[in-house]
């Protein structure tokens, strides 16, 4: 270690496996609906494509957590997006790709992602 | 990157309830998952809670599983860690409510506590030096190296406040100054982690829990006194803590934070450990550094004081595993910051090693003043089946009792000392209507007549009479003078030794005379033990009407002390009885009793 920068590079490198273990979840989280149906169809690749996601664009303070089934067995997988104080936004029929955007643009954009939410589909 | 971490506690309390067993179950289920890349399974330092260990937290939800075994885990890694649907019945019961689970910070156990001294424990892995960096570890060092001068470095720790947190409570900041003003070409810095008081374990589990904190506070410390060399003396009994140690020292030199030209400022520091055979003396500074010269452990007079020769003569500060865990966050921190917790002349906070009759048994760490009620009631659950508390022993031998009457006292040094106890290293014993007050002090005496080194006199001698001394009263052998006599012995025995260990050591004798000379009474004069744990002066007996002459205490008695038909009342021959207590286990009926 010859100076302080390569200390702090190790802080950084660090910091987004570490902001698991923070139980505040200050900035948001993510539940993806686990039921036997979400799992059937997909759910636990979208789980994966989500923490990816996060974790290539270093984010550290969003947990992904896993439920039971959110409700609707048709259009699984179903993922609830809470961010912040905002109110949450249910997206359905996803896949991996689709987490790739919703990440981009909602996550990081604030911008939901319209066209694959709950209402979109009604 | 995982999207799960399971924590489990490796610290030696859950290790010895069997938390090896879990980890190697839980790493084998979730192979057998193929969920190795998504979960990962860390082992950490002591979480505190070792009463309903081994301990087990899964995150990013922060659920708190307690008393996990090996066979639970198929059904948590199925359940949860597959289906994302925690198993309630196995969470720490405090933290399912109905429509939510709490998470570890959120219990009363943990959110009544401030934890700086304890800050990593139960939350990094030990093992991994990123992760200690991860939470600003090195930081304080490298801040410093760079912006401070040995000089505003010891400025700041004396601003601070803290205090020495072995039991003496010696100002740090003031240790470091006399030992930075003496030259010399060659300084130590010692870390005293030899925890030898039956009962503490708070040094054992910063050590397992976090032992980068200590390392890199007695870098800073070199930096401040201008020292390259630290020892760190562990007793050996304590292996995870020293493998952990062996572990951090290895991974510090390979990132350059120990040994030559640290952060490239010219500054060489480096670490040693030395094993410690368990020589409850070799606590005290002389005889600990004594020690690692590799002598026999045995103190010496001071002065002249480490600070100006200390070990192999040479300008020394020695201070505790705690004090150590503390720096770090007061430089990053600030002084003020660390003295704006506590009270006006005992700063920080204070890491007590709960044990005894408390339900919640471990480790906690709260603001110096917090009151004993808080720590006992409300942090550490109150007393067992509902058992009335009658005092709490700090400080171990050297220490003494705190009555109930005090229970509202804000625990500090100077508050300690004027009821005749002291805060020692944190080691804090609950005791209840149950215990023998005259017996708590003979069995620290019984420590240390064996743990004298035999050095001086008044400590070898003196204390082997002053057990003999509790030995009689406890057979019922005692008068009214033997009383005076004690005290009179004690107080010799305080002022003529040599060290700290024959100093201290009456204080378990003189602070349970000062509150419960009751008990000590009823023992000489009425030849009772009022809380019925002295053998000689019980007596057995059965109720004749509650007894239903089931036979069953006569069949278990070693002796065959009782006699008596089948369903009519059975008596003891108290010549026979040898007072083990076996009948009055065995009985359904309450009919036996002991007076």
């Amino acid at each position: 270690m010859k100076n302080v920068e390569e200390l702090l590079a190790i802080k950084e490198r660090m910091q987004y496996q570490m902001g698991i273990r923070n139980d505040k979840n200050e900035a948001g989280k993510i539940v993806v609906g686990m039921g036997t149906v979400g799992i059937a169809a997909g759910a636990k690749d979208v789980v994966l494509a989500f923490t990816e996601n996060l974790g290539k664009n270093n984010i550290f303070n969003i947990a992904v957590i896993q439920d039971g089934s959110i409700g609707c067995e048709k259009c699984s997988p179903m993922a609830e997006v809470h961010m912040g104080d905002a109110e949450k936004v249910t997206y359905v029929n996803l896949t991996p790709e689709k987490v790739a955007k919703i990440v981009a643009e909602h996550i990081i954009g604030g911008k939901v992602v319209a066209e694959y939410t709950a209402s979109a589909g009604k | 990157m995982y999207r799960s971490h399971i924590l489990i506690c490796g610290g030696t309390g859950c290790t010895a309830s069997g938390s090896a067993s879990v980890i190697a179950a839980l790493e084998s289920e979730i192979k057998a998952h193929g969920l190795e890349n998504e979960v990962k399974v860390v082992r950490t330092g002591c979480f505190g809670l070792c009463a309903v260990g081994p301990i087990m937290i899964v995150y990013p939800e922060g659920c708190f599983y307690s008393a996990v075994k090996a066979e639970n885990i198929p059904r948590i890694v199925e359940e949860h860690i597959i289906k994302g649907r925690p198993v309630k019945e196995l969470l720490y019961k405090e933290t399912v409510t109905e429509d939510a689970i709490k998470s570890l910070n959120q219990t009363d156990f943990y959110n009544k506590q401030k934890r700086v001294a304890l800050r990593n424990c139960g939350v990094i892995n030990p093992e991994s030096i990123d992760e200690y960096i991860a939470y600003n570890g090195y930081q304080a060092l490298a801040k410093c190296l760079n912006e401070y001068t040995p000089q505003q470095v010891i400025d700041i720790v004396k601003a601070s406040g803290l205090r020495g947190r072995g039991g003496a409570g010696f100002p740090t900041g003031l240790k470091w100054s006399f030992a930075a003003a003496n030259k010399a070409d060659q300084k130590y810095v010692c870390c005293n982690a030899d925890e030898g008081d039956p009962g503490a374990f708070m040094d054992r589990s910063v050590l397992e829990g976090d032992p980068h904190a200590v390392l890199e506070a007695m870098a800073i410390a070199g930096y401040a006194i201008g020292a390259s060399q630290g020892y760190i003396y562990i007793r050996a009994e304590y292996p995870i803590a020293v493998e952990r140690l062996e572990i951090a020292i290895k991974q510090a030199r390979e990132y350059g934070l120990l040994g030559k030209n640290i952060f490239g400022k010219g500054f060489d520091f480096d670490i040693e450990i030395r094993l410690g055979a368990g020589a409850f003396v070799c606590g005290e500074e002389t005889a600990l550094m004594t020690s690692i010269e590799g002598k026999r452990g045995e103190p010496r007079p001071r002065p002249p004081f480490p600070a100006l020769k200390g070990l192999f003569a040479k300008p020394t500060i020695l201070n505790n595993v705690e004090t150590y865990a503390n720096i770090a966050q007061i430089i990053l921190n600030g002084p003020e910051w660390f003295a704006s917790v506590g009270t006006e002349k005992s700063k920080g906070t204070k890491v007590f090693a709960l044990g005894g009759k408390i339900n919640n048994t471990g480790l906690v760490e709260v603001p110096i003043g917090t009151t004993l009620r808080t720590v006992i009631e409300e942090i550490g659950g109150g007393i067992p089946k509902g058992k009335k508390f009658k005092a709490a022993q700090t400080g171990g031998p050297s220490g003494g009792c705190i009555p109930a009457e005090y229970l509202d006292l804000p625990i500090d040094y100077e508050s300690l000392i004027s009821i005749g106890a002291m805060m020692g290293s944190g080691g804090l014993i609950v005791m209840d209507e149950d215990n023998c007050m005259v017996d708590i002090a003979k069995f620290f005496l019984e420590f240390t007549v064996d743990e004298s080194c035999g050095k001086c006199t008044p400590c070898r001698i003196g204390t082997k009479r002053l057990y003999e001394m509790l030995d009689k009263i406890t057979k019922g052998q005692g008068t009214l003078e033997d009383l005076d006599e004690m005290e009179k012995l004690c107080n010799y025995i305080k002022n003529n030794s040599l060290c700290g260990l024959g100093q201290t050591a009456p204080n378990p004798v003189l602070s349970t005379l000062r509150h419960f000379r009751n008990e000590y009474i009823a023992h000489v004069v009425d030849k009772k033990c009022p809380a019925g744990v002295c053998k000689d002066l019980l007596t057995f007996v059965i109720d004749p009407e509650k007894c239903k002459g089931c036979t069953l205490c006569a069949r278990n008695c070693p002796v065959n002390a009782i006699s008596g038909s089948v369903k009519q009342p059975h008596t003891i021959d108290t010549a026979k009885c040898i007072k083990c207590g076996t009948c009055l286990d065995n009985c359904k009926f309450g009919a036996i009793s002991k007076k």
